[in-house]
């Protein structure tokens, strides 16, 4: 299969021997869990228990709110003791509310088990998605984006590749190539499902070239009736080959298109992890529990994969890895290149821990001294979304957020290779968040104003045409009075009136919006508003506003 | 237990300003020594002199801004400054000439404009146009290689001369500098004689005079060593060279005998330094991939044409500067295309809903 190159990416030292050298470790239950309601992508769960209840294995205590949204349920069975904000794995540092369960130490199923489904390829596609929904999966390889809402495009959209995302790019983090030495068949079982619902006629099966114990377990267990469909691709390891668009690229040669989704040309690209999440939920009836986590790095005193309940505070994974080594002093959840540092070891393992990395000041010293950008122009070799890196830098520090979108700032997917390469320890990605979080703060206020401006446009609209109506029935008034012969159809046509100016008013309104928000349609549209003849959908149509968390991949 | 909470990465850094400098000092080594071993002691002691008052200035300055002195001097920036500045000068310029250029350099061209990374025009450049339009005597001086090896002055003559600026008693300026091969083209041909009269003297190499080749191809070997260790991309180097080898041949394939060859002006006066060394200097270059050969090529090309029909024998410095001018503008019209977009695509989405 020919491969491709996308552009710029870094060659990093792979430090995954360590971590690889023993079988994943299944962990026991902690005695407390802390159970995070917000794992995902969107909005928190809402909790469905209450404090004093008991609650068994598997049950759902968080209920999704919206669309894209995951459920949470008991990695265990137990109490729940409290619900409470708690540190959670964030890059903020924030609380958030948990619910934390006290284990009674019987890790019971108790009656709320979904029903094993071994027929599963008689089942409805709709179903088996239903069924993802209800096991609260996300993707595992730490975005943590609603598995169940991935796997529903939009209407007439045809998926016809499935990508197999083993290509885990980053320094230290094994958990995949872990998952795929010990679990390959349930790997291939949740992609026949996932196929299955798709309706796919080709699967791509990525796995870096630097995982070669990982690439043999597939190619030995990969079953016969897959064969057809299923392709293992060895990839090379450049740091981010991992990232859907540049693993897609690699693989295909196409470009997901900017500010679209892999399924825009027909791909969906999913975690090992996730495939083997699936197989669970479907064939044992069994929601996401746990998942696996390589904790290493300099800092532990014996890297490993460790299979953790979901809540499992990271000092218990931690100890299961032989405990912290001398001097360590960063904690970072995820890999060296995008995770980020946690401040306290009392927060628990979520659906997207793929990694702790535990480092000492020799391994990751404190930033060096902050130098003035020399405009090098390293980050735009390195940068594999092909952006200008220092120009953005310089934008974002000037604060002229149209100029950053301009140059493609939403483009961006944070990857690190800008700031690691950045001879002046410029902390480049920051930089770009913080811009990304300015113009979305700035876009929700002037939606707010829109509104209010809308509403306000609205009103002046009302009270004209009330002066407008007083003034044409006064005319009307003198009109009659002058010909003495008043006619009955009056009051009916002035309600029709009535009518068509409320209309045309919301039209104007309307079509003033949306030349606003869309930038193709400017005269057109305020000509065709004040026609206010044509249908409202050609005027909001155009409105180009964003789908970068993929809102609208959702039911129509 | 609390832990440190920096952002990411969490990995030593790949480069630092002071590495990144440190190996273009080192790559200007083996050209220097060339230089040194054809024009004497002369080419050193102004090395040394031009750094000394490079970071001088620049510790004096940074003081005065009130910003830290030692990580600012741990760039090695102003070193890199004071080193190219000391090459582009004859070797006995005398001390108070390369104390303005450099002056000039360190404070007007640099630190009035913000400092490293805030400078619009190399420095280096800047100071030396200064003290060539300043002082053109002084700045005609260039020994002639041989008689240097004939009459050779001592370390302790080149000092005397360098820091009183005249010669020892038994020698005078005549006797020591000869015009550059690109000075002698320019008379020449300005005089009415032919590329060949002028090539047939027993001084020239294969393309220009020996010595000048020798220490061009030394410079060369720094510039690929920078190359090769990523720290400067080929797009700048091959586009001067070549924006100064093609418009050269054109004309030299149209009349061999009024315009000298391509070879002839790469391996003359500062091309192949200022390709590798000069025009290369990130502050003040291009950025994107496109805009650095178009910057690159005009360097190449201001070159060639203020060399043939300019009032100047070389033209590096003014053409680097001319085109320090549009860099930005090159950047601003060369933006690559961004992943998943077409070059001539609609307007960015704004990638929030």
């Amino acid at each position: 299969m020919k491969l491709h190159r996308f552009h710029g990416g870094l060659k990093l030292a792979e430090e995954t021997d360590a971590s690889t050298r023993d079988p994943v470790l299944v962990m026991g239950v902690p005695s407390r869990l802390i159970v995070p309601l917000g794992q995902h992508i969107g909005e928190a769960a809402e909790p469905c228990v209450a404090v004093g209840d008991r609650v068994t294995k598997g049950q759902r205590i968080g209920q999704s709110k919206g669309y894209i949204a995951a459920h949470v349920h008991a990695p265990t069975s137990g109490e729940v003791v409290e619900i409470a904000d708690h540190a959670v794995p964030h890059p903020s540092g924030l609380s958030a509310p948990c619910m934390t369960i006290q284990s009674d130490g019987r890790d019971d199923w108790g009656e709320t088990r979904m029903e094993p489904w071994l027929d599963w390829d008689t089942r409805d596609p709709r179903k088996l998605r239903q069924r993802i929904r209800d096991a609260g999966i996300v993707g595992l390889g730490g975005a943590a984006f609603p598995t169940a809402v991935k796997l529903n495009p939009r209407a007439g959209q045809r998926i016809h590749t499935l990508i197999v995302n083993g290509a885990e790019c980053e320094p230290y983090i094994s958990a995949d190539d872990s998952l795929l030495r010990s679990a390959p068949e349930a790997v291939f079982e949740g992609i026949r499902i996932v196929a299955h619902l798709l309706g796919v006629e080709r699967v791509l099966f990525a796995v870096e070239d630097n995982m070669p114990e990982a690439m043999r377990a597939l190619t030995e267990t990969l079953p016969g009736e897959l064969r057809e469909r299923v392709q293992l691709v060895s990839v090379p390891s450049i740091y981010p080959t991992g990232g859907e668009r540049q693993l897609i690229k690699v693989l295909t040669g196409q470009e997901v298109p900017s500010g679209g989704l892999p399924a825009d040309i027909g791909m969906i690209c999913n975690n090992p992890g996730t495939f083997k999440a699936v197989c669970d939920a479907v064939i044992q009836g069994r929601p996401l529990l746990s998942r696996i986590v390589t904790v290493t790095g300099p800092g532990v005193q014996h890297p490993r994969n460790v299979e953790a309940l979901l809540g499992t505070p990271f000092a218990d994974v931690i100890a299961a890895a032989g405990g912290y080594a001398e001097g360590v002093d960063r904690l970072v959840m995820g890999g060296p290149m995008m995770g980020f540092a946690v401040h306290d070891d009392a927060i628990p393992v979520i659906k997207g821990t793929n990694c702790l990395l535990a480092t000492r000041p020799q391994d990751t010293p404190a930033p060096g001294p902050l130098m003035p950008c020399i405009r090098c122009g390293e980050c735009a070799a390195v940068c594999p979304a092909q952006l200008l890196p220092q120009q953005l830098y310089w934008q974002a520090r000037a604060k002229d957020f149209d100029a950053t979108q301009e140059y493609g700032l939403f483009d961006c997917i944070e990857c690190g290779c800008c700031a690691h390469v950045c001879p002046s320890n410029i902390p480049l990605v920051q930089y770009y968040r913080y811009a990304k979080n300015e113009i979305w703060a700035r876009e929700k206020e002037r939606q707010k104003s829109d509104i209010a401006r809308e509403r306000y446009e609205f009103r002046q609209e009302r009270i004209e045409r009330e002066e407008r109506e007083k003034a044409e029935r006064m005319a009307k008034k003198k009109a009659a009075l002058k010909k003495k012969d008043s006619s009955a159809d009056g009051a009916s046509n002035e309600n029709s009136d009535k009518q068509a100016a409320i209309q045309a008013a919301l039209e104007r309104a309307r079509a003033r919006k949306a030349a606003k928000a869309g930038d193709a349609v400017e005269g057109a549209a305020t000509e065709q508003a004040d026609k206010a003849a044509a249908t409202p959908e050609t005027h909001t149509e155009p409105s180009q506003s964003g789908e970068r968390d993929s809102t609208d991949t959702g039911d129509r | 237990m609390r832990f440190r909470t920096e952002s990411s990465p969490h990995m030593i850094p790949a480069h630092s300003v002071g590495g990144v400098m440190q190996q273009v000092l080192m790559a200007l080594v083996p050209g220097t020594l060339a230089m040194a071993w054809f024009f004497g002691w002369g080419v050193l002691v102004n090395v040394v002199l031009a750094v000394l008052f490079a970071v001088a200035f620049e510790a004096a300055i940074v003081a005065a801004r009130k910003r830290p002195v030692m990580p600012t001097l741990g760039d090695n920036s102003a070193i890199v400054t004071g080193w190219l500045f000391a090459l582009a000068i004859p070797p006995l310029t005398p001390v108070w000439v390369t104390l303005i250029g450099i002056a000039f350099a360190i404070i007007v061209a640099k630190h009035l404009y913000g400092g490293l990374g805030y400078n619009p025009f190399n420095p280096a450049m800047v100071g030396y146009v200064v003290v060539l339009v300043s002082f053109p005597r002084e700045m005609a001086l260039w020994p002639a290689p041989d008689t240097l090896s004939e009459m050779s002055l001592g370390l302790g003559q080149t000092l005397q001369t360098v820091l009183t600026g005249s010669l020892p008693a038994a020698m005078d300026w005549d006797a020591i500098t000869r015009a550059t091969p690109l000075d002698a083209m320019r008379e020449g041909l300005g005089a009415g004689r032919t590329v060949n009269e002028l090539t047939t003297s027993p001084l020239f190499g294969t393309f220009s005079e020996t010595s000048w080749e020798w220490i061009g191809n030394f410079f060369l070997l720094g510039g690929l060593y920078l190359l090769f260790r990523r720290i400067i991309h080929w797009h700048i180097p091959v586009a001067v060279i070549l924006g100064v080898a093609i418009p050269a041949g054109f004309f030299w394939m149209l009349d061999p005998d009024s315009f000298a060859s391509p070879a002839f002006h790469v391996f003359s006066g500062a091309v192949i330094i200022g390709a590798f060394f000069i025009a290369t200097d990130p502050v003040s270059a291009s950025t994107t991939p496109l805009g650095r050969i178009l910057y690159g090529a005009g360097i190449g090309l201001l070159i060639f044409v203020i060399r043939t029909w300019g009032g100047y024998p070389d033209a590096v410095a003014f053409a680097v500067l001319l085109m320090n001018m549009v860099a930005p503008t090159l950047d601003h019209l060369t933006r690559p295309r961004i992943f998943g977009r077409e070059r001539r695509g609609p307007p960015p989405g704004d990638g929030h809903g």
